[in-house]
């Protein structure tokens, strides 16, 4: 066998393993996809979005859970994002020499990686059994020590990517070092930072452990923070277990909402990303 | 002498009183001054005067210390806490490398242009307004009309006043680099650095900016380093020479070119050497 014929054998066999391990990802991923859309299609109806969760045997949808999972989400957002951008632009725009930022960038790195559970029960006992009852607040304060890690590591990747000449062309103007990161730097690195927060969203969103400790559920209308709230995680996990062929499909019908609001989410990351990475 | 280098002093165009203003005093003196970059020796005792209203360049192979001296102008070493300088460095009498200077009065003052384009990642006309708000408070119209004039007088005007709410980072390298020189002479510095201002740019493009160099020369205080020997005869008044960290020879460009008086410079322009 010559030379080239043999590149091309090793070629063909790296070629065809790539594809083989790729058909197999996919395999999966298109799999519960299907059965996601075959069986959550079918539990979409109007009442799904107008009527509480039921008793079982009885009619209902999911309304309650829809507002608290985006009630609890959005705060989680609200509080998750800001702490997590700050804290990144001090890792990539302070941080980077001195042991401050390398420490608070390992432990960082060990929150992103923390299973989701522990952080959960974290907030059991720190402030479930301090208040004596599960409550949104605490399933908020889960859900953005969840946010806060990937917003950290996010901002602070895409920072480090924004070119120094960029920094050092604003200090020549004159710019204090606060404008360059906020007006220069920053901005430059937007789209990436976007892109984190839109992954972090679309993490939580479906994150059912942390809140299965925190917030619980809700079988009711309640939009107090200091009461159990319903979320579409927790509840699709109660009604899949069920032997209630009702809620089962009440269940399904969560499963598409979650399902199709993150692929939404990751898209919209995904483009936003693109556009980052064309400037 | 070779060919090129000769051929690109033909192209000079006239000085100016060039001779005459070496008597003047200069708008930068650097005196003794040493640099650092950790241990490492960078610069070693430089003196060299910066002359008003003229185009200093300074030649050298890499490493020679050139880009490091520039970036001393502006205290730009000062973001890296490894770096230091020592020695006097003046700017009009006043010693820039002292304690109480404010580097941000500095730097509008002196204005830098570096080797790649660098343009903001906002509108051409937010490009050159954020340098200028910095430093002045201005009326909306007196910004438009700053804007106009630095765009005019960084020859951008004509090619980008119907699109000036368009990204700078949709120009083209040329115009980007020009961008960067519109928005460092709007600040009104007294000085301009350049950092290797066309080594990323095509010939026409390096070509327009060479044009630049010699109209700014009438309004500020250019510095310039360049890779290039062809480029420093063609636009410099100016020249100096380093290697090693060393200022070699510093002169008028003509005698610089045409009879320097150390033998290492002549070895360097010649092309024997570097």
């Amino acid at each position: 066998m010559t030379l080239l014929q043999r590149r091309k054998w090793r070629n063909w066999i790296a070629l065809a393993l790539s594809l083989v391990a790729m058909g197999f990802g996919l395999f999966w991923l298109l799999w519960i996809l299907l059965d996601v859309l075959r069986l959550g299609f079918g539990g979409l109806s109007v009442s799904l979005f107008t009527e509480m969760t039921p008793p079982p045997g009885g009619e209902g949808g999911l309304l309650n859970a829809i507002v608290g999972s985006f009630i609890m989400v959005g705060l989680a957002m609200l509080i998750g994002t800001p702490v997590g951008v700050l804290a990144g632009v001090y890792l990539a725009e302070y941080g980077q020499r001195g042991w401050l930022g390398s420490a608070t960038r390992f432990i960082n790195d060990i929150l992103l990686s923390a299973p989701s559970i522990v952080i959960g029960l974290f907030v059991y006992a720190l402030l479930v059994r301090q208040m004596g009852s599960f409550s949104a607040i605490a399933g908020v304060l889960a859900l953005a020590l969840i946010v806060v890690p990937v917003v950290v590591r996010t901002t602070d990747n895409m920072l480090i990517l924004v070119p120094n000449s960029l920094r050092e062309a604003a200090f020549a103007l004159g710019a204090p070092k606060w404008k360059v990161i906020y007006v220069v730097t920053l901005r430059a690195a937007r789209a990436g930072v976007v892109t984190g927060i839109l992954l972090a969203l679309a993490r939580i969103a479906g994150e059912t452990a942390p809140l299965l400790f925190t917030a619980l559920s809700n079988q009711f209308w309640s939009v107090s923070l200091t009461q159990p709230m319903a979320n579409l995680p927790v509840t699709i996990f109660k009604f899949a277990m069920s032997p209630f062929a009702d809620w089962q499909k009440l269940a399904w019908a969560g499963v598409f909402l979650i399902t199709i609001g993150v692929l939404a989410i990751n898209i919209t990351a995904r483009v936003l990303f693109k556009e980052a990475i064309k400037r | 002498m070779n060919a090129t280098t000769t051929s690109a002093l033909a192209q000079r165009r006239p000085q100016n009183g060039a001779q005459a203003r070496l008597a003047e005093t200069p708008v930068i003196s650097v005196r003794n001054l040493n640099f650092y970059y950790g241990n490492f020796h960078a610069l070693k005792n430089i003196t060299v005067d910066i002359h008003r209203h003229a185009i200093t360049a300074f030649i050298g192979p890499s490493g020679c210390g050139k880009s490091t001296l520039l970036r001393c102008f502006n205290r730009m070493f000062e973001l890296y806490p490894e770096q230091r300088a020592q020695g006097e460095l003046l700017l009009e009498d006043r010693n820039i490398l002292g304690e109480g200077v404010d580097a941000i009065a500095l730097r509008a003052a002196v204005g830098m242009v570096f080797q790649k384009p660098t343009p903001f990642p906002m509108s051409i006309y937010d490009n050159i307004a954020f340098g200028v708000s910095l430093h002045e408070r201005l009326a909306r119209r007196d910004m438009d009309q700053r804007v106009e004039w630095a765009l005019r007088r960084a020859a951008l005007w004509d090619e980008v006043k119907d699109i000036l709410q368009q990204s700078g980072m949709s120009l083209s390298g040329g115009q980007q680099q020009r961008l960067c020189i519109a928005r460092g002479i709007a600040v009104k510095p007294r000085v301009m650095l350049f950092d290797e201002p066309t080594s990323a740019l095509d010939p026409i493009s390096t070509a327009k900016i060479e044009e630049l160099l010699d109209e700014l020369k009438t309004d500020f205080t250019i510095a310039i380093v360049t890779h290039n020997m062809q480029q420093a005869a063609r636009v410099s008044d100016y020249t100096a020479y380093m290697y090693l960290g060393e200022l070699v020879e510093f002169g008028l460009t003509d005698q610089v070119f045409i009879k320097p008086a150390k033998k290492e410079t002549e070895d360097y322009i010649t092309g024997r050497f570097g």
